[in-house]
């Protein structure tokens, strides 16, 4: 856990005084990812500093998992907390390896270990040890560099880390792998992460919190679909983006919003049959499975009403299939592409789980305001 | 074409002109009249890398601490009017200096030592300087936020990662040096310049020539050290001329 109590830095300048961060509050669960969002010069990135005294803080406290770190040691407290800068920041003249090991030799580890430590880790993020341990940064791609530098502030194993616009300088196709791999080393290792970000669909896919900056001051600290369905001011309303509600859509997979139990038939079923169950639940459309669940195709309430037979000769294919955890961003986007008011949701192994339609997603984002209400 | 196209090129023509130098030198008969000079070069030869050596290695040892102290960050304020300072001193002519060398120190060999001492210590100091100065900030305040003292990030950063232009500084310095030292004759120094001077006072060119070549052959030879301790001591990934890319 990182508590930031009354955090306050002023920058004295020629000009008269600064305040970058005024008696910043916060607190971010342990195994969670803050991110500090807000324009440039907002303070975000002063307050990130001034968790490893890159900056000093002019007042306030910086407690980690409840301690003050003001009794700490400052180099003891950096090694103590793994850091990655946008610029990445490898020394040029260290190989892969020593790198990484940066911090373990640091910290005294023994040859051994910090060696067995560097191939764990590139094997964390797929780099393979034979070719990489022994190269030079130069020599190796962008993309690649910043893994590096991700797990070279993981090497000593710290609880607690700091990155500055870690994915900043990357190209945008680069940086969503990067940022899902991150998210997928997240889930396992939980560490406690402050993460600066200037953009908001960085912050609402990689944070588990969201702290909006503006001038020194923190204008709100909340959850991502919160902040997105209720911002607190008509800063952060415009900060967020007018299509703050389809940000929102991100945020949760189809499975979470299908509903299940759907109403299925099967090839050999007569059609009047199809037709019985639209009507009885009020559908214009059933789902076709075959003997192992599998969608595989419709039937459409208006061809059951004037044909006769059994659903193998009236169906129509499905124009695509929902998986359960694609986000309703995409569900959204491909409901429209193929103008389909409904779709069948699947399983990792293609068994139908449900369906999800396009009144289903509207009234899981409506909801929170009619809770409000 | 490219560039190491290019570098074989020039190398070609610079091989040519030598053999064409060897022709010129045995049809005239000088390599005989220098050979005469043979004990007199390698003595000397010996002395003059002596005067080199000792006064190159004080500038060493002296001006990159310099030039590392010029380059911490409390210094920043002072540091650029002291590389002034030292830039001045830098245009002294290098024939005067060892003039006020001897007229304090003497006549001899420690005069001519201190004179070439100070001629070497600007470039080496200027390099270090900069050097130092150019290693990216972001660099360093990822060394500090890993948790380094100053003490590790000069050592295992900041130094590394200049190094080659430290190396660069030497070399260049050195040059003056094996190049300025035959002028020590002039104030008592033992050197080459021994046969440079004399070869001129009576008008003999084979004796002028030994003293000459022998200069400029030290200094290839010193360069060429030089060369091989950098590339055995500047990591290859920071040594432009090792760059592999991705």
């Amino acid at each position: 856990m990182i508590t930031l109590d009354k955090l306050t830095k002023i920058f004295d300048t020629p000009n008269g005084s600064i305040t970058a961060a005024d008696h910043i509050s916060m607190e971010v669960p342990t195994g969670e990812i803050c991110v500090l969002l807000g324009p440039s010069g907002c303070g975000k990135t002063t307050t990130l500093k001034m968790v490893n005294r890159i900056i000093p803080a002019t007042s306030g406290r910086v407690l980690i998992h409840g301690e003050d770190t003001s009794q700490m040691n400052t180099v003891d407290l950096r090694r103590n907390i793994g850091y990655v800068i946008q610029q990445i920041g490898l020394f040029p003249n260290m190989t892969i390896e020593d790198n990484i090991s940066v911090v373990p030799k640091l910290l005294g580890w023994s040859a051994e270990k910090y060696k067995k430590r560097a191939l764990e880790l590139l094997d964390l993020v797929a780099l393979d040890p034979a070719i990489f341990l022994k190269r030079y940064p130069s020599e190796l791609s962008g993309g690649q560099q910043q893994r590096v530098g991700v797990i070279r502030a993981l090497a000593a194993d710290p609880k607690v880390m700091l990155m500055d616009e870690p994915f900043g300088a990357i190209d945008p196709i680069n940086r969503e792998v990067i940022q899902d791999e991150f998210l997928k080393m997240q889930k396992e290792l939980q560490k406690t992460i402050l993460f600066v970000s200037h953009d908001i669909d960085e912050a609402v896919k990689m944070g588990d919190k969201i702290a909006i900056f503006r001038e020194g001051k923190l204008e709100q600290y909340a959850a991502p679909d919160d902040l997105l369905a209720h911002p607190a001011n008509d800063f952060i309303a415009g900060f967020v983006g007018n299509d703050r509600t389809l940000k929102r859509l991100q945020l949760v997979t189809a499975g979470e919003v299908m509903q299940q139990n759907p109403s299925m038939v099967t090839l050999d079923q007569p059609l009047d049959e199809a037709l019985q169950l639209m009507e009885s639940r009020d559908l214009e459309a059933v789902t076709v499975v075959n003997r192992e669940q599998k969608p595989i195709g419709m039937v459409r309430r208006e061809i059951a009403q004037v044909h006769r037979g059994s659903c193998r000769d009236h169906h129509d294919g499905l124009p695509t299939v929902i998986y359960q955890d694609d986000d309703l961003r995409s569900v959204v986007s491909r409901l429209y592409r193929v103008d389909a008011s409904w779709l069948p949701v699947v399983d990792g192994e293609g068994y139908l789980q449900g369906v999800i339609t396009q009144r289903g997603i509207t009234h899981h984002v409506g909801a929170t305001y009619r809770t409000q209400a | 074409m490219d560039k190491t196209a290019l570098n074989r090129y020039f190398r070609n023509i610079f091989l040519f002109l030598i053999f064409c130098f060897g022709v010129w030198a045995e049809r005239t008969g000088y390599i005989e009249e220098m050979a005469y000079y043979q004990e007199d070069v390698i003595y000397l030869a010996g002395e003059h890398l002596y005067l080199t050596l000792v006064s190159g290695g004080l500038a060493v040892l002296t001006g990159v601490p310099l030039g590392i102290y010029l380059s911490r960050p409390k210094m920043a304020q002072r540091a650029e009017a002291s590389m002034q300072l030292l830039n001045i001193g830098g245009t002294i002519p290098t024939l005067a200096l060892l003039a006020l060398a001897m007229s304090v120190l003497g006549i001899g060999n420690n005069a001519a030592i201190f004179g070439l001492w100070v001629a070497t210590l600007l470039p080496i100091v200027r390099n270090t300087f900069t050097g130092l100065r150019s290693v990216p900030a972001h660099m360093k305040e990822a060394a500090r936020g890993m948790g380094m003292t100053p003490g590790q990030m000069l050592r295992q950063v900041e130094l590394p990662n200049s190094l080659f232009v430290i190396m660069a500084g030497i070399r260049t310095a050195l040059a003056i040096n094996i190049g300025t030292a035959p002028l020590a004759f002039l104030i008592g120094g033992t050197s080459l310049g021994e046969l440079i001077f004399t070869g001129i006072a009576v008008d003999d060119q084979a004796m002028m020539l030994a003293g000459a070549i022998t200069t400029a052959l030290l200094a290839v030879v010193i360069d060429f050290a030089l060369g091989l301790l950098t590339m055995a001591f500047v990591s290859r990934g920071v040594n432009p001329l090792r760059q592999r890319t991705a």
